[in-house]
């Protein structure tokens, strides 16, 4: 007698208690494989995590309201979702889109009736190099073309299971153009330990302290100070945590490096353990970066199995220490260290009040070192090769190289590394970026850079970044652009203050009305007001950035918003009236010039 | 020496000095000293939470928090300021047109902090265009009523309910401009929830988002706790809760 649904449900959510644990920060862990193989998360499982784990219902539909890839309803047996940054748009992912919903016969977000296949948006999936991308449960298809996009419609309707799809349509390319002096190195840098083990954790933080390394992530801090202030925080416990949830729009070097140079990775981890005394690591992968799950396990596997993991580390007794992964589920702020946290812990992504901060109150409030992924890469490398190698290149004050994500409107977009001080000029000559009007630097929450900025460098000192270089040609409409991020920050506000929360709401509605011809120059002016604002007042980096690009195509491109003014209006009401007269058109079934108030 | 300790441990709010116990924050220190910096979702009751914004001074050239901010000696604190309290009325501004708010015809008008920080601060209109999103009132308990419209995602009752009351009965879901307030119960309703009306988190309410019923009218129009003074004088709802009803 087949199982009825309940009974199926019982049993995976058994399995997952059994093999995974109770605890409650495994909890998005849980939700996100009940998503997975139910293509929602049913509230019969709802209430069994929440008795099995002692967590509220309230605490679990909460978090599944919070992660764009979490559902409480049902999702397509194929969910598909298209990445819907930018530099997606500028290689026609709308059209692509279009294409696929039409042939699927569904709308954006409305599961088939036949529940076969959900087509939505996302944000950003990290493939910039390879876009239009798109998500199918999960798994990253890149380099979308019409004929992919009906390759996948025949697949979806003949109803092949997802692991008998072609695998040429799941192959992730790495496009590194420029390797610098960390990439070339990590090729023959050794993944043991052994040169740490012999240096000792005291002159292996000397070493870090004297390269001056910065965090990679964005915000520059002092990567040994870290360590430091972490080793001496009293507590029974550290943990080590490494931050892959690249959700910058435009960047998606992590992505390589984790695909590439795990072993280094790990390695970074791990002597970062040793320095500081933690004996538990997390990886917090992204969702979108699914793919990489197997071979990262491979490898935590292998370290196992040679002593670079686990108990008495290196035959060095006391030196235990293991790295376990934990998946994101599409929150762009579980970026930020600390709502990073929040969601290591299982709960929604909402930033921590600071101070204290995670370096002394992290996970589970015990001292936390989080870091980039290619900060630990440095690291693990700076260990081995020594500080005096690391600061052959670079600034005094920005030490070493940067890896950045180039997309956009260049003739190869991909991974470029550069010593820092390099200028933004030499960057869109080698991937050529021929004629750029605007490059966009460190995303969406970076800054809108014209050409007689181009001189400017990348440095923590210039134009600090976290790696995503969005480059934009001469008949690109910067209007498109910034539509596309007041739309990505009202989407991925967590929602905790009111700046963030209801400001990038407001930016998106103006934004959206000067795209519409309808805005005057009083609006602008309300925009720079309301950004303003935000950067001021808001609770985390997300609010205070959200309107950077808003501030710089006002400052910097005005002519984007001013050619699209009412003519001869100095204030243009935000009620419209003709709009509001849309749902007696639709009673009415009329749409003739004496239904409007208006010419259309 | 002693001397030295006790100017040490004082910071200038608006050039007013305001003596601090180490660990205070910028509010405690000066709600202890009698000086009004408003605030909606800070209650000294429970652990500060810093997001509602209202309460944001300038220190060193930037807002800060005053519920978060740690007090430190030698802070110059600047809070009413033209542009401080301009700052603040657009925050204000911003959670009354998100919301579903209708001072006139709300039983906790002339009570409500929401629209006495607005008065406060000089806030005469929303000047946003209003959201009007569309949410419910849930009247399933016996004893009091939430309205959702009117909530402004403080958090107070999640945190009361939590930490005082030791019930969880709330809970914030969803992100940006679609998180709710949420009920734990099988329903989610209040009625079938461990909510009672001796609960903290049922007094803690700054806005008419929890209400008692059957006294929504017990103090006439122009005799509540804000309609004589203002808030800098009278003091958050929570702390005049059973003295001046609703």
């Amino acid at each position: 007698m087949p199982l009825s649904s309940h009974e199926i449900i019982n049993r995976m959510v058994t399995g997952l208690l059994t093999s995974r644990g109770h605890a409650p920060e495994l909890l998005l862990q849980h939700l996100i494989a009940i998503q997975q193989a139910c293509s929602h998360v049913p509230e019969s499982a709802v209430d069994l995590l929440s008795q099995a784990m002692g967590v509220t219902r309230s605490r679990i539909r909460a978090c599944i309201d919070f992660y764009a890839f979490l559902h409480a309803r049902p999702r397509g047996d194929y969910d598909i979702l298209f990445s819907d940054n930018i530099t997606d748009r500028m290689a026609e992912s709308e059209a692509l889109r279009d294409q696929l919903t039409t042939r699927l016969g569904v709308r954006l977000d409305q599961t088939r009736g036949d529940g076969r296949v959900t087509v939505g948006l996302t944000s950003c999936t990290g493939m910039g190099d390879q876009g239009p991308a798109i998500l199918v449960n999960g798994l990253a298809v890149t380099a979308l073309t019409a004929a992919r996009v009906d390759r996948i419609a025949d697949l979806v309707e003949a109803g092949v299971p997802l692991e008998h799809w072609p695998p040429e349509l799941f192959i992730v390319q790495d496009n590194i153009h420029r390797a610098g002096d960390l990439l070339r190195n990590a090729e023959r840098t050794r993944p043991d330990l052994e040169r740490f083990l012999a240096l000792g954790p005291q002159a292996a933080l000397g070493e870090l302290e004297a390269s001056v390394l910065r965090g990679r992530g964005g915000a520059g801090f002092t990567t040994a100070l870290k360590w430091r202030i972490c080793r001496d925080s009293p507590s029974d416990a550290r943990f080590v945590v490494c931050n892959a949830d690249e959700g910058e729009p435009g960047t998606f070097k992590d992505r390589v490096l984790l695909a590439r140079y795990p072993d280094l990775i790990f390695k970074g981890m791990t002597l970062c353990a040793g320095i500081i005394g933690a004996r538990k690591g997390y990886l917090y992968l992204r969702g979108e970066y699914r793919h990489l799950l197997p071979r990262l396990h491979w490898v935590l596997a292998q370290r196992r199995e040679r002593g670079l993991l686990g108990r008495d580390i290196g035959g060095q007794a006391g030196f235990h220490f293991d790295i376990e992964i934990h998946l994101g589920a599409g929150a762009y702020v579980c970026g930020e260290e600390s709502a990073l946290i929040e969601s290591l812990e299982g709960r929604r992504g909402v930033v921590r009040k600071r101070p204290p901060y995670p370096v002394v109150s992290g996970y589970q409030d015990k001292p936390t070192v989080v870091n980039n992924v290619e900060t630990f890469l440095a690291a693990a490398q700076i260990i081995e090769w020594g500080s005096h190698w690391f600061r052959g290149e670079g600034t005094p004050q920005s030490t070493g190289s940067k890896i950045l994500s180039v997309s956009g409107d260049v003739a190869r977009p991909g991974i470029y590394e550069y010593p820092f001080g390099t200028p933004v000029t030499r960057v869109l000559e080698d991937c050529g970026g021929t004629g750029a009007q605007a490059v966009q630097v460190s995303g969406a929450a970076g800054v809108t850079l014209s050409p007689p900025e181009f001189s400017r460098t990348l440095s923590f000192e210039d134009l600090p970044t976290a790696g995503s270089f969005m480059v934009l040609g001469p008949d690109r409409d910067l209007m498109d652009m910034t539509r596309n991020f007041a739309r990505f920050f009202a989407h991925e506000s967590c929602g905790f203050c009111t700046p963030c929360r209801v400001g990038n709401r407001l930016l998106e509605a103006l934004v959206e009305k000067v795209a519409a011809g309808k805005a005057s120059a009083y609006d602008l002016e309300e925009m720079r007001r309301i950004g303003d604002l935000m950067r001021q007042a808001s609770y985390c980096g997300l609010g205070m950035t959200s309107a950077n690009h808003v501030r710089d195509i006002l400052d910097k491109f005005p002519a984007t918003f001013q050619r699209r003014l009412r003519p001869g209006s100095d204030f243009t009401p935000a009620f419209d009236l003709d709009a509001a007269l849309a749902a007696a058109r639709a009673i009415t079934g009329r749409n003739d010039a004496g239904a409007h108030l208006e010419e259309a | 020496m002693n001397l030295s300790t006790t100017m040490a441990n004082s910071f200038r709010l608006d050039g007013r000095e305001i003596p601090f116990q180490p660990g205070q924050t910028i509010m405690d220190a000066a709600l202890a000293a009698g000086a009004y910096i408003p605030h909606l979702c800070h209650n000294p009751e429970l652990a500060p939470h810093g997001s509602c914004r209202v309460c944001v001074v300038r220190v060193g050239g930037r807002l800060v928090s005053s519920c978060t901010a740690p007090a430190a000696a030698g802070l110059e604190v600047a809070s009413d300021t033209p542009d401080i309290q301009a700052s603040r009325r657009t925050i204000l501004q911003m959670l009354f047109v998100e919301g579903n708010h209708i001072c006139p015809a709300c039983e906790k008008t002339g009570a409500c902090q929401l629209q006495a920080v607005a008065y406060y601060t000089g806030m005469l209109a929303p000047h946003f265009s209003h959201f009007f999103p569309r949410r419910d009132l849930d009247a399933s308990h016996p004893d009091y009523v939430i309205d959702f419209n009117r909530c402004i995602l403080c958090e107070l009752c999640v945190r009361a309910s939590r930490d005082l009351d030791g019930k969880n009965v709330f809970a914030i879901s969803g992100r940006g401009i679609d998180s709710r307030l949420v009920i734990e119960s099988p329903t989610g309703k209040l009625g079938d929830s461990a909510f009672a009306a001796t609960d903290r988190a049922a007094h803690v309410c700054p806005v008419g988002a929890i209400l008692p019923k059957r006294g929504a009218y017990a103090v006439p129009i122009g005799q509540r706790l804000y309609d004589r003074e203002p808030i800098s004088q009278v003091g958050d709802v929570a702390a005049n809760e059973g003295r001046a009803r609703p």
